[in-house]
């Protein structure tokens, strides 16, 4: 694993003008990424998802993004060009995201929307993709890939959707992958599947991965370090294997209201919210735990 | 708009309990609603013909009509009748093809309508092409750039085309195009020069004089088509930009367009190949639907430009109160409607991947 | 402006944009205001709202506001261009156009206003009691509403007027026919919507007989889409209603139908153009007024329909 972080992140806000004021989704954001799993728990609303997509530059309008410093691979990401932006869409950074129902191009068929991944960043031949996107649904674990290329999206199933989805993100060979809440969307016993192919692929490749999620059970058992956010700022970053020694009050309140088969079987805690964590969050990029 | 796929599904649930498979089943209900529809179609033009009137033997014939053929025509229709049996008699004659006769040409209905419709078709037809074609784009271009200039501007002509009166913008056409600029000849299908020239294969002279290879005529009859059918053309577009810009940016906001652009797509294959071949389907019913209206539409276009369709048909036959011809032509012109309405039910549930 | 009125506006605006209202007519003032801050925010919408309310004016104010009797013919004058005597010009009977231009204003409103009258609430009916009641009453008031939809608007309307006989009133009439269908779909929609609501359910358990749940808990809550289709539709009905006047089917002469008039000023278009070309222009207008005004009313109280910018 080298030394240099694949991804800077400096004081990163979103904003969207509404005609009730401006309504802050992330406000002042800071964290780096080398070659490893972070994962970015929180609540809904609290800004993890558009931290995500913020790093593609895929806000939409009238979102309005700003960082002191947003850096990919010593590319600075605020001043590419649109251009650039496309190229290392897909190809340097790719984000897999939660419902493939919906995520899914309805009227393509699957195997051509990933044949479709590759050849949008190389030059190769229909059949040369075809082969490759094949290959790569083996390498998700679907065990037909023929017959699951010429299929559409309705046809196949949540978890296998989700598959064909992490297939199409890694085919270009990306650096870093979002994942935003990829395992959100399906069953219990699917989720884990899918996780491990994740976890498979994500490692044999080197690559880095930001993992966002509102499960911190899942995101502490997946991940190398943990984000936790919350009302659009960073309440405590630490490792995931000191999770149980995070300070920070959110963070304990989270970790008390997770239920335990070995708990005591008394009610569980609700989580009592401080106005204060609206008005500071982990400030001056300090990172715990590194 | 005529939503049938709602009916669709109520006649099915009539269905279920006959044990059939369920394409077969689906191809009952379609039959039974289009039967049904038609029926009714039938039983409104019946009490418009013959209920609605204070005698309607006077309405068909005439006020000058002699005395014997005021009877004669009574006799036929039976009007001694109870109105139930009338309405049998009277649906009976209709599926044979029997629309009673015209008192002003003296045909029977039915084969003056054969006549006039290839005229009407053909405007309808250059002129839905000439709005998809124009008008699809436009509607993406519309979706695209929401909210700035272009997508203000398509927007306005597009509600034009919901506001100018379509006999007032052909007649201002004719001002301009032929009187004032000289562009384009007169009313009617052809010089007279041609007429009799081609022989009646289709009835639609471009295609006529094509088989007939006579160029000189079809080029003619082209520049006689080109007004209408631009006129007629303009309200398509209205209707078709509308709707394209509607869908698109319906799909403009789904989740699978990031998924495109995640992936590095370049912008216009995600408008044109991602977004609009979702926009299709919902579009082909679309484009459907603007044909039928067309059928309206020309009714009083032919008029402005003494182009001798369905609707010129129609609307003489009701200055002449010429009530057979009315009701066969109004019969037609409905039948037709339904039909267009059920070739767009069918074409979405061939073209969509999620139907089949 | 003083700052005791300053105040007193204040005062009003914090009223009725509280968050937290105090009593259900203060919530449903509330919401309005809100509403109608939206649509004067709609440039085009202004606009729409400007032209209808013109419409109404000169249509109120006709007598007055026409320079001439629209009616009286001074043969020695006619077909005269624009001047400063004719605003408009005169048509071949020597009539003044623009005269008759405004008071043709009062038929159009006369038309527009009586078809929706007639129709909305025969599709409102028809559509709530069909959607709450269903099963069959259903089924057979959808199949005659669909009946009507098959056809198209003008070509019924042409086949009722001529069974009928011309007149502005028989128009009406086959118009109010060819529109109520539309509404009729729109209130079943809705009225399926709401039908299984909780609400409805603890009307029916207080012991509400179904006329009266239909009455007055189903049919408000449809009228919102209903005002914005029937504003919608009214430019189709006035561009039908004059396509029945220049058919000579509508208002009789001497009445000074727009429609009819261009009819009248096609057999000098080539000549004396603007003689069928003003009427045209008065019925575009006020299509598009009221299109606009629709549009607005659209975006403000069911904005999830049509795409607006």
């Amino acid at each position: 694993m080298s030394d240099t972080p694949l991804l800077n992140v400096e004081d990163l806000k979103v904003q969207f003008p509404t005609r009730k004021g401006l309504v802050e989704a992330v406000r002042g954001v800071s964290f780096s990424l080398g070659r490893e799993k972070l994962g970015i728990v929180g609540e809904s609303g609290s800004g993890k998802s558009m931290t995500g997509r913020s790093i593609l530059r895929l806000v939409s309008r009238p979102g309005i993004v700003t960082a002191r410093r947003l850096e990919f691979d010593g590319i600075d990401l605020q001043r590419a060009s649109e251009a650039q932006m496309r190229r290392i869409r897909g190809q340097r950074i790719s984000m897999v995201m939660q419902d493939p129902k919906f995520s899914l191009n309805p009227v393509m068929r699957v195997g051509d929307q990933i044949a479709e991944a590759y050849r949008t960043h190389q030059k190769v031949p229909p059949a040369e993709a075809k082969r490759r996107a094949l290959d790569m649904l083996s390498a998700v674990r679907i065990r037909d890939p023929e017959r699951v290329y010429r299929a559409y999206p309705h046809e196949v199933s949540g978890g296998m959707g989700q598959r064909i989805m992490i297939a199409m993100m890694l085919i270009p060979d990306p650096d870093l992958l979002i994942a935003d809440e990829p395992t959100s969307a399906l069953d219990v016993t699917v989720q884990l599947q899918v996780l491990a192919i994740l976890d498979d692929l994500v490692t044999q490749r080197g690559m880095g991965l930001i993992f966002i999620s509102h499960d911190l059970n899942l995101v502490a058992s997946f991940c190398d370090r943990v984000i936790i956010m919350y009302a659009g700022r960073i309440m405590e970053i630490c490792d995931a294997k000191n999770l149980a020694a995070a300070q920070h009050p959110y963070t304990r309140g989270l970790l008390n209201c997770l239920p335990s088969i070995d708990g005591d079987g008394g009610a569980l805690p609700v989580l009592k919210r401080d106005p204060a964590w609206l008005e500071h969050g982990l400030e001056h990029g300090l990172e715990g735990g590194r | 708009m005529t939503n049938q796929t709602d009916n669709l599904s109520r006649a099915g649930a009539g269905f279920r309990s006959l044990s059939l498979p369920s394409p077969l089943r689906t191809a009952l209900s379609l039959v039974s609603t289009v039967l049904l529809t038609f029926l009714g179609l039938l039983l409104v033009t019946f009490i418009i013909g013959r209920v609605m009137p204070i005698d309607p033997v006077l309405a068909i014939v005439g006020d000058r009509a002699p005395e014997h053929v005021i009877e004669r025509v009574r006799e036929e229709l039976g009007l001694n009748l109870p109105l139930y049996q009338q309405f049998v008699i009277y649906v009976w004659n209709v599926l044979q093809g029997d629309l009673g006769v015209s008192v002003l040409t003296a045909n029977p209905v039915i084969d003056d309508i054969k006549n006039v419709f290839p005229a009407t078709l053909e405007l309808a037809t250059v002129a839905t092409l000439f709005g998809v074609i124009l008008g699809v784009p436009m509607g993406v271009l519309a979706a695209v750039y929401q909210g700035r200039w272009p997508d203000q501007v398509i927007r306005v002509v597009g509600l034009l085309g919901y506001s100018i009166p379509v006999f007032w913008l052909g007649l201002m056409g004719l001002l301009l195009f032929y009187a004032t600029w000289d562009l384009v000849p007169g009313p009617g299908r052809l010089d007279y020069a041609y007429d009799g020239l081609i022989d009646t294969v289709t009835g639609v002279i471009l295609i006529d004089a094509a088989i007939a290879g006579e160029w000189d005529a079809f080029w003619n009859a082209a520049s006689h088509l080109v007004l209408p059918a631009s006129i007629l053309g303009y309200f398509s577009l209205a209707y078709i930009s509308r709707m394209t810009r509607s869908f698109m940016l319906e799909q403009l906001n789904q989740e699978y367009i990031t998924t495109a652009r995640v992936k590095g797509v370049p912008e216009w294959r995600v408008v044109w190949v991602h977004a609009l071949g979702n926009v299709w389907v919902p579009l082909v019913t679309v484009i459907a639907l603007s044909y039928a209206n067309l059928l309206e539409g020309s009714v009083l276009t032919e008029i402005v430009f003494s182009w001798p369709g369905l609707g010129y048909y129609l609307t003489q036959s009701l200055l002449n109160a010429d009530m057979n011809a009315v009701l066969g032509a109004t019969m037609v012109v409905g039948a037709v409607f339904i039909g267009i309405n059920l070739l767009s039910d069918l074409l979405y549930k061939l073209l969509d991947p999620r139907a089949r | 402006m003083s700052s005791r009125s300053e105040d007193f506006s204040a005062g009003w605006r914090a009223w009725l944009l509280s968050s937290s209202p105090a009593s259900r007519r203060q919530a449903r003032l509330g919401r309005l205001y809100l509403g109608w801050l939206a649509f004067r925010g709609n440039h085009l919408a202004m606009l729409g709202l400007g032209v209808v309310l013109g419409l109404v004016i000169l249509a109120i104010f006709a007598p007055v506001i026409a320079p001439y009797d629209p009616n009286a013919q001074v043969l020695a004058d006619r077909l005269q261009f624009f001047s400063a005597q004719h605003w408009f010009g005169t048509d071949d009977l020597g009539r003044d156009i623009f005269s008759r231009i405004v008071h043709g204003s009062r038929l159009t409103l006369y038309i527009v206003i009586l078809v929706a009258i007639i129709a909305a609430p025969i599709g409102l009916a028809v559509g709530t009691t069909a959607g709450y009641l269903g099963g069959w009453v259903d089924k057979v008031l959808m199949r005659i509403t669909d009946i009507f939809l098959a056809f198209p608007k003008l070509v019924l309307a042409l086949a009722l007027v001529s069974a009928l006989g011309p007149g502005i009133e028989n128009a009406i009439i086959a118009i109010a026919v060819t529109s109520w269908p539309p509404y009729a779909r729109i209130a079943r929609a809705e009225t399926l919507t709401i039908r299984n609501s909780d609400f409805i359910s603890a009307v029916r358990l207080q012991g509400a007989g179904r006329l009266r749940i239909i009455w007055s808990h189903i049919v408000p809550l449809c009228t919102s889409s209903l005002i914005v289709r029937v504003t919608l539709d009214m430019a189709g009905i006035i561009l039908i209603a004059a396509g029945l006047g220049f058919l000579g089917l509508g208002a009789q002469p001497p009445l000074p139908e727009w429609g009819a008039m261009i009819s009248a000023g096609r057999k000098v278009l080539l000549t004396h153009w603007w003689v069928a070309t003003v009427p045209g222009i008065a019925i575009f207008v006020v299509s598009l007024g009221f299109n606009l005004l629709g549009d607005g009313l659209r975006d403000v109280l069911d904005p999830k329909s049509g795409g607006q910018g």
